[in-house]
């Protein structure tokens, strides 16, 4: 059998793990009596692929030498990790993006950590706000936060020069100017886009877009999607006309898809692209490969004018049916504790210096370790444009929001990304397709509630 | 002094000590297949079976829900499309894939010494590794800058959006799937080389031109092996996964969160209602589906059969 109904199959081979399994966490959040700081203790989703991680596994593993640390390297995958719990064998910690814990919280597949932050005396207060709303569900933590990811708007100056602008004539406040000043900044001759204007990044970033038009796709706690508010579909239907004025979603996207943000022929550095939202790493890797770039980095702004970001990023959570539930807590602690994310920004800063390369500074979930980062241990690179932007990340790290946990998180984001996607390819209209969204994400979440 | 002999009994011959030491030994030799098939495809069939009754996440037990999943599938407009779209495929595909591998085939057949060299050349795309061959043709399909737009663009033709027109999304990935159309060609030149020679012979003493002995002989005598790669090719069209997973539902690198609704095959449905959105028990319903329009088609194809497959030595 190739594919012949593998999904039927694999859903038959869970079902026969788990009736010879006894089901999933039978043995309740102590897990197997481990003692505290010892045994085998097993990760999923995490990689030793940089000196951020190493040197925080290795301070974990110097603190904590009765422990036998099993890291499964590789990226988390859902068929892995659900396979692994219908089988009554889960790894005991998971590292996974924020936005999947609350739909893995409601159904009972990863444990609570009330008690492991009160038993490891985890100052919550510690990590970013953003992050904790995403990773507590209906008021109860299930995962600790670790990077924290946010957007800024890029600007490349040597565009705006040649079209006669300056970074303080790209005013994203302004959406009435927005589709002008793209078509000033855009190239499109002969049918062929040559130049990104402005890249509004929907769907991925449209809950910023709506939220800057003073609109939150999704209430609070999760539970209720909020798609067809006329400020969402004003969002949209902005974002899509800057697509569209400059050649349509296929020659956008067909362009777009050239892109190598990862290397020294990036946009930026190729003219390609003038103004675009976009996570704060690619700064490092400005920094990296373009570092004579005319590079602006301005915070992204509401309506109003008043800076916003959105958040996101990765979180650990405690499996329920960990065998080795305080181990893993004692893991997590230390992972995302100031003094381990300094000495593994230390070794950052090392391994740019030896490279010879700028320190543009490690982006945390806690607080208190970016502010130990940047005041002890990050210095200006002394190239202005990359030290005003380090700047405004760092402002805009304080201000971000993010999308809350919810319960039916996945479908959520299908429902409107879904809706995105067929404006984009002109299959529908903004409101159209936002009205179907709400209807799907309402029922997915309707049912999610339960 | 008279003897009675015991007529054997028609059609049932006693079996010698040996032959059922002989019997003994072959189901000891087939028991690892049938306790693989037990174990890792009937058991787990039997158990989607059961599951397609319950409300089921993977992580809690299941919930029984009787007919509710096979209700959901009738309403939800998903998996009508995705249906659609998976026949429309199968529909462009198999033809096409039939088509132009009997024709790769049947000039392979003409070229002579060279022939092992060709077909090694026409097999080997079916070695790529499906992930990569998503990601290939995603270059290739680009609007501004894929090698096939260029090819058009020699010609004067401005070449469509193909991973992002929802009218041209299917034919790119039909395009695409003709990619591996190796192991067809394998086949039918196989079948080829094993029509006699006699038989053009005659045809020709007939007065037959090229057509009629293609028509008449060649046709006739590898209708056994395209109605065998009719059914495969159909089989595995209905259940397309990989290619089209990679290209528009699976690659955040290089797609970010777009897909394409006129992408949505039936199994991708089915992968991300169980493994995204935790609904094995709706996407056990939804594989019960499946194999059920696939036995239906099956079953009319050998129906047909009858009519057009010639198998060497049956009675006509």
């Amino acid at each position: 059998m190739s594919r012949r109904l593998r999904a039927t199959a694999l859903a038959g081979a869970l079902t026969l793990a788990i009736s010879g399994c006894g089901g999933v966490g039978g043995g309740g959040d102590s897990g197997g009596g481990a003692t505290k700081g010892s045994g085998a203790l097993s990760t999923m989703g995490f990689g030793l692929s940089d000196e951020i991680a190493k040197t925080r596994v290795d301070a974990f593993k110097k603190d904590h030498p009765d422990v036998q640390l099993q890291i499964t390297e590789g990226a988390f995958d859902e068929q892995q990790f659900l396979s692994a719990v219908a089988s009554g064998n889960p790894p005991d910690l998971v590292y996974m993006d924020r936005k999947l814990i609350g739909t893995y919280a409601k159904r009972g597949s990863i444990q609570p950590l009330t008690d492991c932050v009160e038993k490891q005396k985890i100052d919550l207060g510690q990590y970013r706000q953003a992050a904790k709303d995403q990773v507590t569900l209906d008021g109860t933590v299930y995962g600790i936060p670790e990077f924290s990811q946010v957007r800024v708007l890029y600007l490349n100056e040597a565009l705006l020069k040649q079209a006669g602008l300056t970074a303080d004539d790209v005013n994203v406040a302004d959406w009435a100017s927005l589709p002008a000043l793209n078509t000033k900044l855009a190239k499109v001759s002969g049918g062929r886009l040559s130049r990104i204007g402005i890249d509004p990044k929907i769907p991925e970033f449209l809950p910023m877009w709506a939220k800057a038009n003073g609109a939150e796709m999704i209430s609070a706690d999760g539970a209720k999607a909020n798609l067809t508010d006329p400020k969402v579909v004003e969002a949209l239907t902005t974002g899509v006309k800057l697509i569209q004025d400059q050649g349509g979603w296929g020659k956008f996207k067909s362009f777009r898809d050239t892109f190598d943000f990862f290397g020294a022929e990036n946009p930026l550095a190729k003219n390609q692209i003038a103004a675009w939202p976009m996570e704060e790493w690619f700064l490092n890797q400005a920094a990296k490969n373009s570092p004579k770039a005319e590079l602006v980095v301005k915070p992204f702004v509401d309506r109003q004018g008043k800076p916003l970001s959105m958040s996101n990023g990765q979180a650990w959570v405690v499996t329920k049916g960990a065998k080795n539930p305080e181990a893993a807590c004692a893991f997590v602690k230390q992972m995302t504790a100031t003094d381990t994310w300094f000495a593994a920004a230390k070794a950052r800063a090392e391994a740019r210096k030896a490279a010879n390369l700028p320190f543009t500074g490690v982006w945390t979930g806690n607080t208190a370790a970016d502010k130990k980062i940047f005041d002890e241990l990050y210095q200006p690179t002394g190239n202005k444009r990359f030290d005003d932007a380090v700047a405004t990340i760092r402002e805009a790290q304080d201000i971000a929001f993010a999308m809350p946990a919810s319960p039916a998180g996945a479908e959520f984001d299908k429902a409107w990304t879904d809706a995105v996607n067929r404006v984009l390819s002109g299959q529908a209209q903004p409101a159209e397709a936002l009205a179907r969204a709400q209807q799907e994400a309402t029922a997915a979440l309707d049912k999610a509630a339960g | 002094m008279a003897t009675t002999v015991t007529p054997p009994v028609p059609g049932r011959r006693r079996r010698t000590p040996l032959a059922r030491r002989e019997a003994r030994w072959a189901y000891v030799f087939l028991a690892p297949w049938i306790v693989g098939f037990l174990v890792f495809t009937a058991g787990p069939m039997i158990a989607s079976l059961w599951l397609s009754f319950t409300e089921y996440d993977v992580i809690n037990a299941p919930r029984w829900s009787g007919l509710d999943n096979y209700r959901q599938l009738v309403s939800d407009p998903q998996v009508a499309r995705s249906l659609g779209n998976t026949v429309y495929y199968a529909a462009l595909h198999v033809p096409l894939v039939m088509l132009i591998s009997l024709g790769l085939a049947l000039l392979l057949k003409r070229v002579g010494r060279w022939q092992g060299f060709f077909r090694t050349v026409f097999y080997l795309p079916v070695m790529t590794p499906a992930v990569a061959v998503g990601i290939l043709f995603l270059l290739l399909l680009n609007t501004q800058d894929g090698l096939i737009n260029r090819g058009l663009a020699l010609l004067g033709i401005d070449g469509p959006s193909w991973t992002t027109d929802p009218d041209w999304v299917m034919p790119g990935i039909v395009l695409m799937s003709l990619w591996s159309l190796g192991s067809t060609v394998i086949i039918y030149l196989a079948a080829l080389q094993n029509v006699p020679r006699d038989l053009y012979e005659a045809a020709d003493l007939d007065g037959a031109g090229a057509w009629a002995r293609f028509r008449h002989v060649t046709l006739p005598m590898i209708s056994g092996s395209l109605f065998f790669t009719l059914i495969v090719n159909t089989i595995a069209s209905l259940q397309m996964f990989t290619e089209v997973y990679t290209m528009y539902f699976g690659n955040r690198q290089t797609q970010g969160s777009f897909n394409s609704d006129a992408a949505s095959f039936y199994v991708i449905h089915l992968f991300r209602e169980a493994f995204q959105f935790l609904h094995m028990g709706f996407a056990s319903a939804m594989a019960w589906l499946l194999f059920l329009i696939i036995l239906i088609i099956t079953a009319v194809q050998v129906k047909l059969s009858s009519r057009f497959v010639y198998y060497e030595g049956e009675d006509r």
